[in-house]
């Protein structure tokens, strides 16, 4: 669960927030609706949790629900596995 | 001047394809519900009747607040037969933007969505314009909201008036108003005759051959210039227009399934959108063959993500098309296909289409030598008649010579004999991104309102990902309570429309200066582009 939180924030912070201190994104940040994605940056979100965590997220589950917080992604990651196995 | 040839007026090509196909469908709305031409037509005369017994005179503005939908295609032409302008904004806008620009222009009429209202019933009741036609909800529901004179869609279909224009019809009449983006500035409104939308009508159809059995694509909205590339040569061949919802045009997947399943023939957005698509469109399980035509515009297209669509979609032409709102497309390249493997550098801008006359002019005013670099200078029937009411902007935007009038169009660009233009950038601090014009002094000002910061500059760099960055540099008040980077995105989601947002945040104790106390803006240049 850790692990995968740290690799999605990991990816965030690379990808759309340079220079920004680990610290301060945290597992509740808003990423949505504070602008930090916007939905071009969700789609490069969407398609590596696909990757990495091999899952399908179908285009209606890549919503704020499930994309606005990296909980929120993990949750949904861990849902999606449950519901494969 | 006034130009009896009838069948070169935007509403003349609907009424020539109404009475060629009536029966064949014109435009189809993102729900699916469609209109056939025969009542395009007909609704659109109701319009143009409802409006001239309004009160609406030839030249009158008329504004446009409203989804992608069929109404907002029959209002358009109902305007047009009216012999009107009409004056589209995106519904989506801040209301005060589009109070402001409405004030600008001083609409007389205004077709409005339900759902924004407020945009109306916040103003004054002496700034709302003479007549207001509610979509959506009844005018019953529009009137609760404090609107007192309000008409709806359903009334104006049952006008029983008529009006014909036809034998009046000028190609210079003033067809729309389109206004420049630029948040924090204020909007410029770029006005477009007749024969400004016309000409590039016909010449696209030159590059498309369209016919009655081509299947459009709308995806722009119709605030961007980039849909009358879409609406007017469709209408003008009877072919079937469809149009791209908001939310649709931002889902890759969807969007693919919605090509593929209307077999659209004809495709046109900005680069953005088509590397959404080709990234993420899963195209390798959805077939795009119906597609004949894939053209794009609006800023520059990273060749990695074009050489990917094109790989995955290698039937169609592809097209790149350049040109600002204020000449629409005025040159125009075909892309190689497959895109050679080396090849990380943009294409081409290209040739000047065949109605637009280029020229290329030194810092002095002085014509290039060939392959020299300068600045392109338009003329021809395709360069907008001025921005309205800004006679200062108007004398800066235009230069005579030679007895025509030329449009500055403040690219600089190099020409090769063989490919034609070669776009290398601005003079200026305008940066071009998903189609929208950005002044990076707007950018700039909006993070000058965060009161942690002590300096701001604001620079645009060339990225093989997204085309262009932007990188904002910064100082802090308090370097020990600098706002964080999430603080700095959060604040511009606020302050600034989502494309104007910078890509990068960049602290540094203060910002290097020249020896006039300028911030030295060259050196931070140097210094991104060297620490990448």
């Amino acid at each position: 669960m850790s692990d995968q939180t740290e690799k999605i924030r990991a990816f965030i912070l690379a990808e759309f927030l340079p220079g920004e201190s680990p610290a301060n994104l945290r597992d509740d940040t808003p990423l949505r609706t504070s602008g930090i994605l916007d939905s071009l940056a969700t789609l490069r979100v969407v398609s590596f949790v696909e990757e990495q965590f091999g899952i399908e997220v179908e285009a209606h589950e890549a919503g704020v629900e499930n994309f606005d917080r990296i909980a929120d992604i993990s949750a949904f990651i861990d849902r999606k596995r449950a519901a494969k196995s | 001047m006034t130009v009896p040839s009838n069948e070169l007026h935007l509403a003349a090509y609907l009424e020539a394809s109404a009475q060629r196909f009536p029966e064949r469908t014109a435009v189809v709305s993102p729900d699916g519900s469609s209109i056939t031409y025969r009542q395009l037509n007909e609704q659109a005369d109701r319009v143009a009747a409802f409006l001239v017994r309004r009160g609406v005179q030839p030249g009158d503005r008329v504004g446009l607040l409203l989804p992608k939908s069929k109404e907002g295609v029959t209002a358009i032409f109902g305007i047009l037969k009216a012999r009107a302008a009409y004056v589209p904004a995106d519904y989506t806008a801040p209301a005060t933007r589009l109070r402001a620009i409405y004030a600008d222009c001083q609409v007389r009429a205004i077709f409005i969505h339900a759902s924004v209202l407020a945009v109306l019933a916040e103003a004054p009741p002496e700034a709302r314009p003479d007549t207001i036609v509610v979509l959506g909800c009844s005018a019953a529901d529009a009137r609760a909201q404090g609107l007192d004179a309000v008409v709806d869609w359903e009334e104006v279909l049952s006008e029983q008036s008529r009006v014909d224009t036809s034998t009046s019809r000028s190609l210079d009449d003033l067809a729309f108003i389109l206004y420049t983006s630029g948040s924090t500035g204020i909007p410029k409104g770029v006005m477009l005759s007749q024969r400004n939308a016309t000409s590039l009508a016909e010449w696209a159809s030159s590059v498309y051959q369209p016919s009655q059995e081509d299947r459009f694509s709308n995806h722009p909205p119709f605030h961007f210039d980039m849909s009358v590339q879409d609406l007017y040569p469709a209408i003008k061949h009877a072919a079937a227009l469809y149009l791209v919802s908001e939310e649709l045009g931002k889902d890759p997947r969807q969007l693919a399934l919605f090509i593929s399943e209307n077999r659209l023939t004809i495709w046109y957005s900005t680069p953005s959108i088509l590397t959404m698509l080709a990234e993420y469109g899963n195209l390798r399980k959805v077939s795009l063959d119906s597609l004949r035509i894939v053209g794009f515009a609006g800023e520059v297209f990273p060749v990695k993500h074009l050489r990917k669509l094109v790989d995955l979609v290698p039937h169609p032409a592809y097209y790149n098309f350049y040109g600002p709102t204020e000449t629409n497309v005025c040159t125009f390249a075909s892309i190689p296909k497959p895109v050679p493997a080396n090849r990380t550098e943009p294409f081409p801008i290209g040739p000047a289409c065949y109605h637009c006359t280029p020229l290329v002019l030194d810092q002095n005013g002085a014509e290039v030598n060939p392959g020299e670099e300068g600045l392109l200078y338009i003329s021809g029937p395709s360069v907008f008649l001025g921005y309205w009411n800004r006679p200062k902007e108007n004398a800066a935007a235009f230069l005579e010579r030679n007895g025509r009038r030329w449009y500055n169009t403040g690219d600089v660009v190099r020409e090769d004999k063989e490919l034609g233009f070669i776009y290398l950038g601005r003079r200026d601090r305008m940066v071009k991104r998903r189609g929208f014009r950005i002044e990076l002094d707007d950018v700039q000002s909006g993070l000058y309102r965060h009161k942690g910061l002590r300096e701001v500059a604001v620079i645009a760099v060339p990225d093989a990902d997204s085309g262009v960055k932007i990188i904002a540099y910064l100082s802090a008040h308090d370097p020990a309570k600098k706002p964080s980077i999430i603080e700095l995105k959060t604040f511009c989601n606020q302050e600034l429309p989502y494309y104007m947002s910078p890509d990068v945040f960049i602290y540094l104790d203060a910002l290097p200066r020249t020896s006039t106390d300028k911030v030295n803006f060259p050196a931070l240049k140097a210094a991104f582009l060297e620490g990448k």
